[in-house]
């Protein structure tokens, strides 16, 4: 857990869940798994504020409970999960995927569980059909069967799960009962190891959704007195569903690796490669290193269909992806016209090299790129060697180096001729270590975008009179208009907002934009990289 | 990375420091070698690291500047559809948490005169500001505790608000106690008290008993021990009533 991880774990915290979220959940990620009176002794926190943070990270997933270490009588600890929180980032990309697969319909279902952390499915469909409804014209509305049958799609395709149980006693597979006990004091387990994970329940969903009613306001008074009372349940109450980062984070693969084919070869190649994964979609498991072997009939017979290439074409195209340096797709046997797979953890790692080169290439020019990538294809050079093979000026090669060397992206190794590692009697050797370095980029990542959120939540910050102000007018406008005002009442509280206090808000809000955006690119970057590194680790 | 777990001669060690990664290192290794001479003197052969006399960059004169001139300029970012979908689910997902009941905001003191800004802000906010959650799941130890009325005593005390029926048994003993001169008895007998209570899963609720004007009679302070029981709990003022989310 480094201090930028922390840091940004803290600023996510704080624009989601408030500054008491992000107090307990900084102290539980640098302090490791406690227990309830020394969180609250630590940050100094009234009790009640406490507790509700930790049911707010709970719900989240955020947080975790255990029974304590010190035996059955202890109470009982909480651990942060800084992984989930870090997921804070990529919730717009979650989102968008949903859209573009399943739709509208799937989009809002996936925003609210993840706004939400976890929901039974019935109050998922039911929120879900109000707000589509809400978007529709007046008299139509949202029956809640095609969002049911949205919400078994995405369960059938393993986006959504179940959330594991807490408190069941032995293995959570042999139960067939998904609904917990209430024994805090036990360890929940994973998600996939409850067999039931992706089992719809039977509810019956009856209905369409509803508009919200537009009512005075002193009505609106008395129905916020009333609890809402809903008095339908729907026999899944104990059966909650999440978000499955998983599935998304295997799609975000595919798709990486779909357009860097795109970008390096051409449209053809990419179809291929994605009717490939496409096809070997159910039958990889998600740690395989490469795909099943398909055969070139197979893929010849499921190309989509606007893609009517002829056959000795489709063999020429593999023959060229198989070749490619990048090596996508690799050629596994002979059988059936040839069998080819795509090589997964070897693309991930030959698109976080391409990282790292254009990072390099970025910050330091095309010539100190040049060395980086002559050192990481050979690894070990000497001085010497290094300026004679990428055939740059001596002095500048070493100017190079040593810059390159001062921000540790490249490394030194002695090997000694004597045992006493005289220096005039030692090889210097610079190398490059791809998964250390690609490590380094990750945290220079993860500071990158705190620094981003901080630039932004500043600027908000000092133009903060600014934006109330204009927001103050945007409430008093709706609400002129909603109870039916002349124009010339209109114009009169636009006017209230000069000019150059106009030009300073859009200037501000560019600015947001931008910093917004940039949170949103990193992050594509931090996938990659992380990518890279967990599948290197789980092979090695 | 230069093995420092050999033994290192002086030479090793100028060389070491030469080739950590600072500009200045090789102006600290000049000096060293040089011994106050003034004249960049080595003792071993530099051509042998590929680095001649005249090909030493220039020492650096104080620390490096908190914003370095960057001689390339960053790549701009990408303005696709998809990008500006994406930040604009990401800019209104950040409203919508922020005006959910999960965002917990810091207990602050009302302003008692509503301003007039208010009433409209008020309109936007969203409509399920009580959110419970499922206690199945949830260890009990997090649910908020009612709060029972406080025992009126004397005027002089200050009460002590305790949900445990027979702590006012306790504190009776502890007045009976405390008008012993006997110190030892009265520990044990807090520490037991002390381990009954913790054993409990209730949290008692407490004010901070006021150590000054409890016992007239005697000067023995019967909260003189801290017996653990205000152990994280706060002065609870400012809440009324019972603690919703």
């Amino acid at each position: 857990m480094t201090a930028s991880e922390v840091r940004l774990c803290g600023l996510l915290l704080r624009e989601h869940f408030g500054e008491v979220v992000e107090k307990v959940g900084t102290h539980l990620l640098s302090n490791g798994p406690q227990n309830l009176r020394t969180i609250v002794n630590a940050t100094g926190l009234p009790l009640d504020q406490v507790k509700k943070t930790l049911c707010v990270l709970m719900q989240q997933g955020a947080c975790t409970f255990y029974s304590g270490r010190k035996g059955p009588g202890s109470p009982a600890e909480y651990c942060a999960d800084r992984d989930r929180i870090l997921r804070i980032l990529r919730y717009p990309r979650y989102i968008y995927t949903a859209k573009t697969l399943y739709g509208d319909t799937g989009e809002l279902i996936v925003e609210e569980l993840l706004q939400r952390g976890h929901l039974p499915m019935s109050e998922t469909v039911k929120t879900v059909a109000d707000r589509l409804t809400q978007n529709m014209e007046e008299g139509q509305s949202m029956d809640y069967s095609e969002v049911s049958s949205s919400f078994s799609k995405l369960v059938e395709t393993h986006f959504l799960q179940r959330c594991p149980p807490v408190g069941v006693e032995k293995k959570a597979s042999s139960s067939d009962n998904p609904t917990p006990s209430s024994a805090e004091k036990t360890t929940p387990s994973s998600a996939e190891s409850f067999s039931e994970c992706y089992k719809v329940p039977h509810v019956t969903l009856i209905g369409r959704g509803k508009r919200p009613l537009v009512t005075e306001e002193g009505e609106e008074q008395r129905n916020a007195k009333k609890p809402r009372l809903d008095t339908q349940t729907h026999g899944d109450e104990a059966i909650y569903w999440q978000v499955n980062f998983e599935r998304f984070h295997l799609h975000f693969r595919d798709q990486t690796i779909i357009s860097a084919v795109a970008n390096k070869l051409d449209q053809t190649s990419s179809e291929i490669v994605r009717t490939m994964l496409r096809m070997s979609e159910v039958t990889t498991s998600p740690l395989a290193p490469c795909t099943k072997p398909l055969s070139a009939n197979e893929i010849f017979r499921s190309l989509p269909s606007s893609y009517n290439i002829q056959r000795q074409i489709l063999d020429q195209y593999l023959s060229l992806l198989v070749d490619d340096p990048m090596e996508f797709v690799g050629k596994a046997g002979e059988s059936g016209g040839g069998m080819f797979v795509v090589n997964l953890h070897r693309a991930l790692a030959n698109l976080a090299r391409a990282t790292l080169e254009s990072v390099v290439q970025e910050k330091f020019g095309s010539r100190s790129a040049r060395i980086f990538r002559l050192l990481l294809r050979t690894r070990h050079l000497e001085q010497k060697q290094v300026e004679d093979f990428a055939m740059i000026p001596a002095k500048e090669a070493k100017e190079m180096l040593y810059t390159l060397l001062s921000e540790n992206l490249v490394q030194l190794q002695e090997v000694p001729k004597t045992p006493d590692y005289a220096p005039s009697r030692t090889f210097y050797l610079y190398t490059v270590n791809q998964l250390p370095t690609a490590r380094m980029l990750l945290q220079n990542c993860y500071k990158s975008v705190g620094n981003l959120i901080e630039r932004r939540l500043f600027e908000t910050k000092e133009s903060k009179r600014l934006l109330e102000k204009s927001q103050r007018i945007e409430a008093i406008l709706a609400s002129l208009q909603a109870s039916g005002a002349e124009p010339e009442q209109l114009t009169e509280v636009e006017e209230m907002i000069t000019a150059p206090e106009k030009q300073q808000l859009d200037a501000l809000r560019l600015h947001v934009n931008k910093l917004d955006s940039a949170e949103n690119q990193v992050d594509e970057t931090i996938f990659l990289l992380e990518s890279y590194i967990f599948t290197t680790m789980t092979t090695n | 990375m230069v093995a420092t777990d050999t033994p290192l001669g002086e030479e090793r060690e100028a060389i070491g420091v030469e080739l950590t990664f600072h500009w200045d290192c090789l102006v600290h290794l000049n000096i060293m070698a040089g011994k106050g001479r003034g004249v960049a003197a080595f003792t071993f052969n530099i051509e042998a690291l590929g680095i001649g006399r005249g090909s030493m960059p220039e020492a650096r004169v104080g620390p490096s500047p908190l914003f370095p001139h960057t001689d390339f300029k960053p790549v701009p970012l990408k303005y696709e559809e998809d990008d500006n979908y994406m930040l604009a689910l990401k800019q209104e997902m950040r409203g919508t948490m922020q005006r959910r009941p999960h965002n917990i905001k810091p207990l602050n003191n009302k302003a008692v005169v509503e301003r007039y800004t208010e009433r409209y802000l008020k309109k936007i906010k969203v409509e399920d500001e009580e959110w419970t959650p499922d206690w199945n799941i949830f260890p009990k130890e997090l649910m908020p505790q009612k709060k029972k009325t406080r025992p009126k005593t004397s005027a002089k005390k200050k009460s002590v608000k305790v949900t445990h029926k027979d702590a006012e048994a306790v504190l009776i003993k502890l007045d009976e106690l405390a008008k012993k001169d006997d110190g030892t008895t009265e520990n044990s007998d807090d520490e037991k008290e002390k381990k009954e209570k913790n054993e409990d899963e209730d949290e008692l609720e407490e004010e901070a008993i006021d150590e000054e004007d409890i016992e007239e009679d005697n000067d023995y302070n019967e909260s003189y021990f801290d017996n653990g029981e205000d152990f994280g709990a706060v002065s609870d003022d400012n809440m009324d009533g019972e603690a919703t989310y």
